[in-house]
């Protein structure tokens, strides 16, 4: 049975990103029965071309994403390259973890009530330093240029990559390697750039690749934040899609299948991009400058990562904030007046959408863990090899833009009579879960010294037995923490609610999605504060549960 | 017919023996082809330096091989050909340079765990309780194997091992790990239980000191080049037949 797991996994897991994908090109061509169309027509695509603001579109989808992709990497490199092996860089590592599990739509939200002219930080200049004693008349979330949604991206995609980096640090021989350029005479940083990023970066390769594809194609962030005269791209398409016309679904599909050529093309410039700083980057390696000492640089560095991770923080704080207040008015700092009525008179509409979200985000969580402990203890069992292959199709769902198979992935699920049911929600959640799970337990579980799987074979132990009761326990923390950011990806997905729910299933996100639109702030921080909540106490318990559990067993107190 | 005509090693109890081993690694020979057979209670020592093929005769012995190798011959415990059981089957205790306790477990627990089963709760608490009796440990049963010493752990770890009752002792180098006061206590405490069991004992290490002690026969293998450990190498032996692989990422 165990042999069929990672057969299995793999069906559940790309057969609705491929239909997904066919599903959505067919259409864009005009093939779509349902909708009666049955000729191949290129009409979708001229309609698709001839649309007012087309080209803005696709140019605000590559610009933010290939921008929000080079500053949280520049960002994350700089911190890592300037912090190597200090006491701050142990310090983020533990908090990376629950930082990774902030839902993003939650983060957008929150930042854009704190830097909009009537948001904390406004406030908090306002009016002695500013003189404005009413807030000033400036679109900043969304602003025109897209600057705003750009910053949320960033804030998103930070800890993500830093999680990534730091587990590819691991893998190579980064102090080794340092300590050989320190004692040639390069600064730490420098040495840092020289020597220890270019055997980083071929490992951190594909999670930068995931990143680029969702910033090219985001659609919750980008209908809080993003500019929407004309939208990005992935924005507009799901307009379409929830156009009341049918016949837009066509134009629709069209649009979904450029958004895949988009994020094609975007990958192709950040290769050619990728060359150029390689080309560049030897020259430099070579060319013998040895840096300075990079306090100054180290300063900047930790400035920035502070601020990217200290406006994802405030940004909830805020929104907790407004979900007690009664009275907050502009330029208070807090609320004159506190309540818990927000609570209460939300509370009845509250629970269904909760209900959804904790019992989908467990599901999807469970069932993506059991098939990933599936996979990796038949690896285990019968020696085999991880291949990069492999990683590849791992990273499908989150290198393929949503949008683009999601759509297809309906058609799917309708002609398999399960749209809009509650299984077919967990299985479009189980596409994003998945990977995330998969990555955060496959280091732990392939690291565990084998000889204690060895020494239990020799005392008779069987395969199973050995699984269950060396191993599981022994992995307990990271198996729970694996189970809580599954979780939390779950709880953070709206695209995919949207359409596997087919509108049955609401969510705390897709309600505070549709909430962001111009709902009571109050309100709305109610929603966010939950939506972020979950996560959160979900990491509590994966991380109390095995401290209480083992509380007299030292060798299992994690130092980290 | 007289005895005298009969081959010697056929009238004996059967203790472990492996019959025209040889093992490969990608087409290089590192052991064989070879023979070797341990008598109950008898003890060999196999001598060579990392990387020699020591660690991988032995995981081949209790059947954890890496598929890498290639293996060529058979293993027989007590005169059972036990070649391809797996390993949970072939009751060959082992014991490595680290002690091994189940972190999550008390010693206590530890011991159970090698227990075989079907055993009724009662006898579980006696033998239990007679092993660490044995390890001069009465009242550890509780307790978090982390906070043993050195000694302590080790004398648990190869209690554990018997527990299990196997009909073959293989060791990889336990005792390198352990400081010089120690090593000999411990030496005398592993042999001596071999012996009183009368279990055929398979004994790999790098230390003459070992070699002596046990007092058997001695087996070199491998260069004889002493040059331990390639340069650039980190101080851990690289074990292939660990088979731990790191995630291939390129």
């Amino acid at each position: 049975m165990l042999r069929w797991i990672p057969a299995l996994t793999l069906t559940l897991f790309l057969v609705p990103v491929a239909a997904g994908l066919v599903g959505t090109v067919l259409p864009s061509f005009g093939l779509m029965p349902a909708l009666g169309g049955t000729v191949f027509s290129l009409d979708p695509w001229r309609e698709l071309a001839a649309w007012p603001g087309i080209g803005t579109s696709v140019r605000l989808s590559i610009t933010t994403g290939l921008a929000a992709t080079a500053i949280s990497l520049s960002v994350v490199l700089a911190f890592c390259s300037t912090c190597h092996g200090t006491q701050l860089f142990g310090t983020l590592r533990r908090l990376i973890s629950p930082l990774l599990s902030v839902p993003h739509v939650a983060v957008a939200i929150g930042l854009a009530y704190l830097i909009t002219p009537s948001g904390w930080i406004v406030r908090a200049v306002s009016p002695w330093a500013t003189g404005w004693e009413l807030p000033p008349d400036l679109a900043t979330a969304p602003d025109p240029y897209g600057l705003s949604y750009i910053a949320a991206l960033v804030v998103k995609e930070v800890p993500f990559l830093l999680l990534m980096t730091i587990a590819a640090l691991g893998q190579t021989r980064a102090n080794a390697t340092l300590a050989i350029g320190r004692s040639l005479g390069y600064g730490p940083a420098t040495a840092w750039f020289k020597t220890v990023l270019p055997l980083v970066y071929p490992q951190i390769r594909l999670p930068v690749l995931a990143v680029l594809a969702f910033s090219t194609s985001a659609v919750d962030v980008a209908l809080i934040l993003a500019p929407n005269t004309p939208p990005p791209l992935a924005p507009l398409v799901l307009r379409w899609f929830n156009d009341p016309d049918l016949t837009r679904q066509f134009l629709a599909a069209a649009g979904a299948s450029l958004q895949f050529a988009v994020v094609i093309l975007a990958a192709a410039l950040w290769h050619l991009l990728e060359r150029i700083v390689a080309r560049l980057g030897r020259r430099w390696t070579t060319g013998g400058s040895r840096g300075r000492g990079g306090a100054a640089g180290r300063k900047i560095s930790v400035t920035v990562m502070t601020v990217a991770i200290c406006s994802g923080f405030l940004s909830l704080v805020g929104m907790a904030t407004w979900s007690f207040a009664r009275r907050w008015r502009y330029p208070d700092p807090l609320p004159s007046e506190w309540t818990l009525t927000n609570w209460t008179q939300q509370a009845d509409s509250l629970l269904w959408p909760l209900w959804t979200t904790v019992s989908v985000g467990l599901a999807a969580a469970v069932i993506a863990l059991a098939l990933v402990l599936g996979c990796l203890e038949n690896e285990q069992r019968y020696g085999l090899q991880p291949t990069t292959r492999a990683l590849w199709l791992l990273y499908t769902p989150l290198l393929v833009p949503q949008v683009a198979f999601l759509f297809g992935g309906q058609v799917l699920l309708s002609w398999m009579g399960v749209a809009g049911t509650w299984p077919a929600l967990v299985w479009s959640h189980l596409l994003f879960v998945l990977p995330y799970i998969f990555l955060s337990l496959t280091d732990p579980f392939r690291t565990l010294d084998e000889r204690y799987v060895r020494s239990a074979l020799c005392l008779g132990a069987t395969p199973s037995r050995i699984f269950w009761q060396v191993k599981m326990p022994m992995l307990l923390r990271p198996v729970l923490v694996a189970l809580a950011v599954g979780f939390a990806v779950s709880v953070g997905q709206y695209l995919p609610t949207v359409f596997a729910g087919g509108g049955r299933y609401i969510t705390l996100t897709t309600e505070a999605v549709s909430l962001a639109a111009g709902a009571d702030r109050r309100v709305i921080g109610v929603y966010v504060f939950l939506q972020a909540a979950l996560p959160f106490v979900a990491f509590v318990v994966a991380l109390g549960l095995p401290a209480w559990l083992y509380r007299d067993r030292r060798a299992l107190r994690v130092a980290q | 017919m007289t005895a005298d005509s009969m081959p010697a090693v056929a009238q004996d109890a059967r203790g472990l023996e492996f019959v025209s081993l040889s093992l490969s690694l990608h087409g290089d020979r590192l052991i064989g082809p070879m023979s070797l057979s341990i008598a109950p209670g008898e003890i060999v020592t196999v001598m060579g330096p990392s990387g020699s093929g020591k660690s991988t005769l032995l995981a081949f012995a209790c059947g954890t091989l890496d598929p890498a190798f290639v293996a060529d011959g058979k293993v027989l415990l007590s005169g059972i050909d036990v070649t391809h059981l797996p390993p949970e089957e072939r009751r060959m205790g082992i014991l490595f340079q680290d002690d091994l306790l189940f972190p999550h477990l008390s010693v206590g627990e530890n011991l159970a765990f090698g227990l075989p089963r079907g055993l009724a709760l009662e006898e579980r608490r006696a033998r239990v309780a007679s092993a660490l009796a044995d390890a001069d440990l009465e009242t550890f049963a509780e307790r978090d194997p982390a906070t043993l010493s050195g000694g302590q752990r080790a004398r648990i770890a190869l209690l554990r091992t018997l527990a299990a009752e196997p009909r073959a002792l293989l060791l990889d180098e336990p005792f390198s790990k352990l400081d010089a006061r120690l090593r000999d206590r411990i030496r005398r405490f592993v042999f001596g239980h071999a012996m009183r069991k009368s279990l055929p004992t398979l004994l790999v290490t790098h230390d003459p000191a070992d070699a002596a002690a046990a007092g058997g026969a001695v087996i070199e293998i491998g260069p004889t080049l002493d040059d331990e450990t390639p340069q650039g190498e980190t101080d851990r032996e690289p074990d292939p037949s660990l088979g731990k692989l790191a995630p291939a990422i390129e």
